[in-house]
């Protein structure tokens, strides 16, 4: 199941620039949230703090408390391997291991956590599977083919089936269908919704039409600050904030 | 420079206006109508309805089109939603001026009598409500379209009074009761104009403040 997420006074910086301005956020369990604005805003930013991806580039660092579930991400005892194993996380390209056959991609997160059952392994790789709908497409060559030989609207769900594969409780998406044809990213944004059954979603997106039909509440970004947080339908139908709505008009951005 | 999605919401309201224009125009001319009881003025309603079906046509099909290619959100979406309720409304507007066209060549048919009713005062009312209305959503201001909102009670008064008078008529001398139910008639499709307006009005509250406030609430997305 997944599990809420709670954000209080977040600051991030790259080096002495401040990109994240105090931000205060609160993502209800099994809800999908998604974060908008424009380039530079900081919500990638943003959804790469909440399991502790940020830190990984030189010179970047944030502060503030993020909550997810229980786990403190960022209190003295957290473990950041940890951390990204409970939030998982997909990225705009589809970025399959590609000499990897479509198995060894679902199951080297599992691999990495030191999973060495041969049976369960197999059981988790078909449930991460069938969960990101590429199962029936893949079943009869699972070691045959490798990641890099499907589609790109495939590879991407192979992509949300390995991080699906170590069982995280929340799935944070940074643009998971910019890359793909029409078809594919219908395909996602079913699989979007189908998914918070199971886990706490959070999407970063440039399509405002996505946004308004995949999630419940939508926030936007502008220069590091979180201006308007609400429910999806009053974002985009009648937001409080003058800057929203301009943004969301397409009258900046 | 404008957007092509600009320049199609700028056609949108400027093709809704001009229909405006010709339902106020309707109404006008049934009013004159019966005033001079001249039938010339109910011939001008009577084939000018053509030219406001002809238009809702048109800006249903614009809307549809913005809707479609641009998927506007916010102020933009509930400016069309807007658009497209008010089309309906000045459609009807337009119904109800034939109908009292209709009503008046009844009038101009039979007798003249004298009926203890001011069907001009109200008519006048009426119409200051429908260009009040209209002049909320050229301007886009609420505090207008509150204003159209108020004198609906107004005019629902006259036609209340109306039929009680006219009603009264009829059962003091029959033999004008043909003449009362036409001028009835009339008061009718006037107070129906009248609501026409306050849905109007109530739109372009809608559009400017993102809030729903027919049926006397104040409704605000949550």
């Amino acid at each position: 199941m997944g599990v809420g997420i709670e954000v209080r006074g977040l600051n991030a910086w790259y080096g002495k620039n401040l990109s994240l301005k105090s931000i205060d956020m609160t993502m209800p369990a099994n809800h999908v949230t998604a974060v908008i604005g424009p380039s530079g805003c900081g919500k990638s930013t943003f959804v790469r703090c909440l399991n502790r991806m940020h830190e990984t580039i030189p010179e970047a660092r944030a502060e503030g408390t993020v909550r997810v579930g229980e786990m403190d991400v960022y209190g003295s005892g957290a473990d950041p391997v940890e951390v990204r194993r409970r939030i998982g996380m997909v990225f705009q390209k589809p970025n399959p291991f590609p000499t990897m056959s479509i198995y060894g991609n679902v199951a080297a997160g599992l691999k990495l956590n030191g999973f060495r059952n041969r049976r369960q392994m197999d059981q988790l790789v078909e449930r991460s599977l069938r969960l990101a709908a590429l199962w029936d497409e893949v079943k009869d060559h699972l070691h045959k083919k490798s990641g890099a030989s499907l589609s790109g609207g495939q590879q991407q769900r192979l992509c949300i089936a390995r991080a699906l594969a170590v069982e995280p409780e929340v799935l944070l998406m940074d643009e998971p269908a910019s890359a793909l044809d029409p078809i594919s990213t219908s395909k996602i944004e079913e699989l979007i919704f189908q998914l918070k059954q199971h886990y706490t979603v959070v999407i970063v997106t440039h399509n405002m039409q996505q946004a308004a039909r995949v999630a419940e509440l939508t926030g936007f970004f502008l220069m590091g600050s979180l201006i308007e947080f609400d429910k999806t339908e009053k974002i985009f139908t009648a937001p409080a904030d003058k800057r929203t709505e301009d943004y969301v008009t397409g009258r900046f951005g | 420079m404008r957007s092509r999605f600009q320049q199609g919401l700028d056609e949108l309201k400027e093709k809704l206006l001009r229909m405006g224009g010709l339902a106020e125009q309707a109404i006008d001319r049934a009013t004159e109508a019966y005033r001079s009881r001249d039938s010339k003025f109910c011939q001008l309603v009577l084939t000018g309805e053509n030219a406001i079906n002809e238009a809702e046509r048109e800006i249903d099909e614009l809307a549809l089109d913005l809707l479609a290619m641009q998927q506007p959100m916010a102020i933009d979406l509930r400016f069309i939603l807007a658009v497209l309720k008010i089309n309906a409304d000045l459609e009807r507007v337009g119904d109800q001026a034939v109908n009292i066209a209709e009503r008046v060549l009844d009038l101009i048919s039979e007798d003249e009598v004298q009926l203890p009713v001011d069907i001009p005062r109200m008519a006048d009312a009426v119409s200051t409500m429908v260009q009040r209305a209209l002049e909320s959503f050229l301007d886009g201001k609420a505090e207008v379209a509150e204003a159209v909102l108020q004198m609906d009670s107004i005019v629902d008064r006259m036609k209340d009074e109306s039929f009680v008078v006219l009603v009264q008529k009829m059962h003091d001398e029959p033999s004008c009761t043909r003449q009362a139910l036409d001028v009835l008639l009339i008061a009718r499709n006037l107070e129906r104009i009248a609501d026409h307006a306050t849905n109007i009005a109530e739109d372009v509250i809608f559009w400017v403040r993102g809030a729903d406030v027919r049926h006397g609430g104040a409704h605000y997305r949550e």
